[in-house]
């Protein structure tokens, strides 16, 4: 199990189940790949996540009918500072992929997939609440973990670990 | 009360609903769950979940500490299966170093997890009878789970929060009469299954409130995002430890229960199942047990022994150094899901190349699951609700983190 150095190469890693959809749609949506220690990661435009993630839901190869979770990684002070994840599997073909959209600090919104798969509802109002990405098209976006009256982003890395209190 | 909008506008003639707090303190809630039910009499209009009352930041307290650090936290989260969580994370930081874990460590973590989800399952099954009506099994369950907890104390020393699993093995060897008690109790078992379901399967009084209650549809919960017995209660064939082994699970044989029906029953059969196979693999575990060592051979990750750290200078620096600094791990991210007894669970870290996680995320199951509860119990009874909240198995540690 020892690593081997991760994969970035487009040309590579084109006929893997995911990304081979995605390419023969769009090659320009696709900004970047990555395979490294037995998993694929894609990295997706901000305007053409829900499209690329429609194509992967009804892919009739490999359809990844299952959305495992969303979730976000700040990377402050990086521009661009956020990174929203997707983390998909397909029941029936046993892959997982992960996609991923890279966000700059002062455009944090992206269009929900709840529209796609139902299960992001929690998993999109937990990321703004604990990051402040702002899913258009959510159908309820408000704090989940956090009370409701609750100011400020806890995840986000200029938030100290100690909290406010 | 902001989470609902104002009570709709009337219908002439119709009756009006009211909205009753299932607060967070609720004997039936299994934790500080709040429910906000819009009712009709006594039929459910809306059902909101309000959750965020057990959060206490663990995904940020991660990225403050070194990576060995992290699994005593690991323990809290899912609090009723504390090894599976363990094994989970470690799993995940394996996964980001590239190391080969020796195949004893990997059946007696099997062995361990399976033991867990014994655990876990006698928990749900005490829990969900006593609310639904039937106070016996409740005491049935904590007898057998008595056993476990002290077999559990002989190996790591504690009864729930082992933190037995290390990065690159487990801790301690198992005392040495961990064996023979662990094959003792797999013994005794079966024969205690038979007596909960002796209580419950055939009783008219459980069928009746548990057939064709809180149904959901296998393209529903696959769409909402469920797992585990959740999932299979509905149809779909799918348990990671067949499907995506890890840890050594491709060595062992045992058969997944699936249901037809999505109801609360189904669910019910689908875990008792589970108990009978999850005791099969520990014998099959306790059998083939495979001698050598514990630990992978990375010095510079996993803990030295205590008698070499007394007397080799080297071990003494690298357990200095491991305390102290702790080892850093590559650069990259992993996601690694296990299947814990409520469903998928899943650990996603970054690493930047240091000695501290940057970025620890837990894939909870039970958040999943517990979107299933508006299409659930919508239309349904208030009883049902507390049928079908015991039938999903929810752990708040684990939901709100």
């Amino acid at each position: 199990m020892a690593l081997t150095p991760a994969v970035t190469d487009l040309e590579q890693l084109k006929d893997h189940p995911a990304l081979a959809p995605l390419l023969a749609w769009n090659k320009a949506a696709i900004e970047g790949v990555k395979f490294d220690r037995d998993e694929m990661t894609i990295y997706v435009g901000r305007d053409s996540i829900r499209e690329a993630s429609t194509l992967l839901r009804d892919n009739p190869n490999c359809p990844f009918n299952y959305l495992s979770d969303v979730t976000c990684v700040d990377w402050y002070p990086q521009e661009p500072r956020f990174e929203v994840i997707y983390h998909l599997l397909s029941i029936s073909k046993k892959e997982r992929v992960r996609l991923k959209v890279k966000l700059k600090s002062d455009a944090t919104t992206l269009e929900s997939v709840t529209g796609v798969w139902p299960s992001a509802n929690y998993a999109e109002r937990e990321v703004f609440d604990l990051f402040g990405i702002h899913f258009n098209g959510h159908p309820y976006l408000r704090r989940l973990l956090m009370p409701e009256n609750w100011e400020g982003h806890p995840l986000r890395k200029d938030y100290p670990v100690e909290g406010y209190r | 009360m902001g989470h609902l909008t104002p009570t709709p506008a009337l219908e002439p003639g119709q009756d009006k609903t009211m909205i009753l707090n299932m607060g967070p303190q609720h004997p039936s809630t299994h934790g500080v769950l709040r429910l906000l039910l819009e009712i009709d009499g006594e039929n459910i209009v809306r059902i909101m979940p309000d959750i965020g009352f057990l959060h206490t930041g663990i995904e940020k307290t991660c990225e403050a500490k070194f990576y060995q650090q992290v699994v005593p936290l690991t323990d809290r989260i899912d609090y009723l299966c504390p090894l599976t969580n363990n094994l989970c994370y470690v799993l995940a930081v394996e996964k980001l170093l590239g190391l080969e874990i020796p195949p004893k460590a990997q059946w007696l973590r099997v062995l361990l997890n399976e033991f867990t989800r014994i655990n876990s399952h006698l928990v749900w099954l005490g829990t969900h009878a006593m609310d639904i009506g039937a106070m016996t099994v409740f005491l049935y369950c904590f007898r057998e789970r008595e056993d476990i907890l002290r077999l559990f104390e002989a190996v790591s020393g504690q009864r729930m929060m082992t933190s037995y699993f290390r990065v690159g093995g487990v801790a301690l060897e198992p005392p040495l009469d961990f064996f023979p008690r662990a094959r003792d109790f797999a013994k005794r078992f079966p024969a205690r299954v038979d007596e909960y379901e002796n209580l419950l399967t055939g009783n008219p009084i459980w069928t009746m409130r548990t057939k064709g209650v809180a149904r959901i549809t296998a393209e529903d919960a696959i769409a909402l995002g469920a797992s585990g017995p959740t999932l299979r209660g509905s149809g779909i064939d799918f348990d990671l430890r067949r499907d995506m082994p890890y840890s050594g699970y491709e060595n062992f044989k045992f058969k997944v229960p699936v249901g037809k029906d999505g109801d609360v029953f189904t669910r019910y059969m689908c875990r008792v199942a589970e108990l009978r196979e999850s005791i099969k693999i520990v014998a099959q575990a306790l059998e083939g047990m495979p001698e050598g060592p514990i630990k992978a051979n990375a010095p510079k990750v996993v803990l030295p022994d205590r008698e070499k750290m007394k007397t080799e200078m080297e071990a003494l620096i690298y357990h200095f150094k491991i305390i102290t600094e702790g080892f850093a791990v590559p650069e990259g991210e992993v996601y690694q899901a296990v299947e814990s007894p409520r469903g998928e669970m899943g650990y996603y870290i970054v690493s930047d190349g240091t000695a501290k996680p940057y970025r620890v995320h837990m894939r909870s199951a039970c958040l999943a699951n517990m979107q299933l509860l508006p299409k659930m119990c919508e239309g349904r009874l208030l009883a049902d609700v507390v049928a079908a909240i015991g039938s999903i198995d929810i752990v708040l540690g684990e939901i709100d983190r």
